[in-house]
């Protein structure tokens, strides 16, 4: 998953999927409209990119009910904050690295 | 969002705007202060116009009673005139804002924002009420204070977090009122008053002015 030099996680590479990771490391959970509207993405775009990260056990997906209405949920694992975290130290060191 | 290339620094800064526009509203108007400030000020003018037509000066008697006093209703009602005056506009000057930078106004960050400055508002507002309902006119200003300042602070984690700081002014003033009795009034126009008008500038000049 991991590129040996850069240390940078593959599946980061997609700037959704490294956005999606960004806003559910501040936000406890935050449902499917909310992260469409601040990514700024189609529904299908963005659920291909959720369905990835969820397989790769990044985030966890929660369905819930307002009424009728379907309200699925996401937050994130233990084991997306690390591999968050270290995305982000390859990412600094990368800029170290260059100055 | 585009899949892209990136430099290792736009990325950064890519993720720090998400993290901060999606735990934070950011649209809050700086120019919505202003106006509450200016409402506050009306609202203290007339509330001292009334007062002293009924007879109180400056400063005013601690130990005078008001109960069953007209005046009480008259102030209560300019007191719910202000609040719905300065909600309006504080929220259409943050609504016209949200437009322009192109967010929501109705989303996890306002309902967030909205619901940490309301709990401990309508706590203070319900403290108020019961003070009044026993004639207990002298802690109505350190309390609205108080009370509002805690909201700030509160609420100062889903937004900018200057706000805080005006929350913290705000419970100072309460206190330092507390040892002023007959100048609750003065106290009040101070902190909802001229404290909004120059934090809302202030704000306004750091967030707003170049965007």
């Amino acid at each position: 998953m991991k590129n040996p030099i850069t240390g940078l996680n593959k599946i980061f590479e997609s700037r959704i999927r490294l956005g999606v990771m960004s806003i559910l490391i501040v936000n406890e959970e935050i449902n499917f409209n909310d992260l469409k509207q601040l990514l700024e993405v189609t529904d299908g775009n963005l659920a291909t990119h959720l369905v990835n990260l969820e397989e790769n056990g990044f985030i966890k997906v929660h369905k819930g009910f307002i009424g009728r209405k379907t309200n699925t949920t996401y937050s994130i694992t233990k084991s997306g904050e690390k591999a968050f975290a270290e995305h982000i130290t390859a990412l600094e060191n990368m800029i170290k690295g260059v100055k | 969002m585009e899949e892209r290339n990136q430099q290792p620094t736009e990325t950064l800064k890519d993720i720090k705007q998400l993290m901060e526009r999606s735990s934070r509203f950011i649209s809050l108007s700086g120019l919505s202060g202003i106006a509450a400030g200016v409402c506050a000020l009306i609202g203290a003018w007339i509330a001292d116009d009334i007062l002293s037509e009924a007879g109180w000066r400056f400063p005013a008697d601690p130990f005078r009673n008001i109960t069953g006093d007209l005046v009480t209703m008259r102030l209560l009602f300019l007191g719910a005139a202000v609040f719905v005056a300065a909600l309006l506009l504080s929220f259409f000057l943050t609504y016209q804002r949200s437009k322009k930078l192109n967010l929501p106004i109705w989303d996890h960050t306002s309902r967030r924002l909205l619901w940490n400055l309301f709990v401990p508002i309508a706590a203070g507002g319900l403290f108020v009420l019961g003070m009044l309902q026993y004639g207990e006119w002298r802690f109505v200003a350190p309390a609205c204070l108080i009370f509002y300042g805690l909201g700030l602070i509160n609420g100062s984690k889903y937004t900018w977090t200057d706000i805080r700081y005006l929350g913290y002014l705000e419970i100072v003033l309460g206190a330092i009122n507390m040892c002023w009795i007959g100048y609750g009034l003065y106290f009040w126009a101070i902190g909802f008053g001229v404290l909004h008008i120059f934090y809302g500038a202030i704000m306004w000049y750091k967030y707003e002015r170049n965007a």
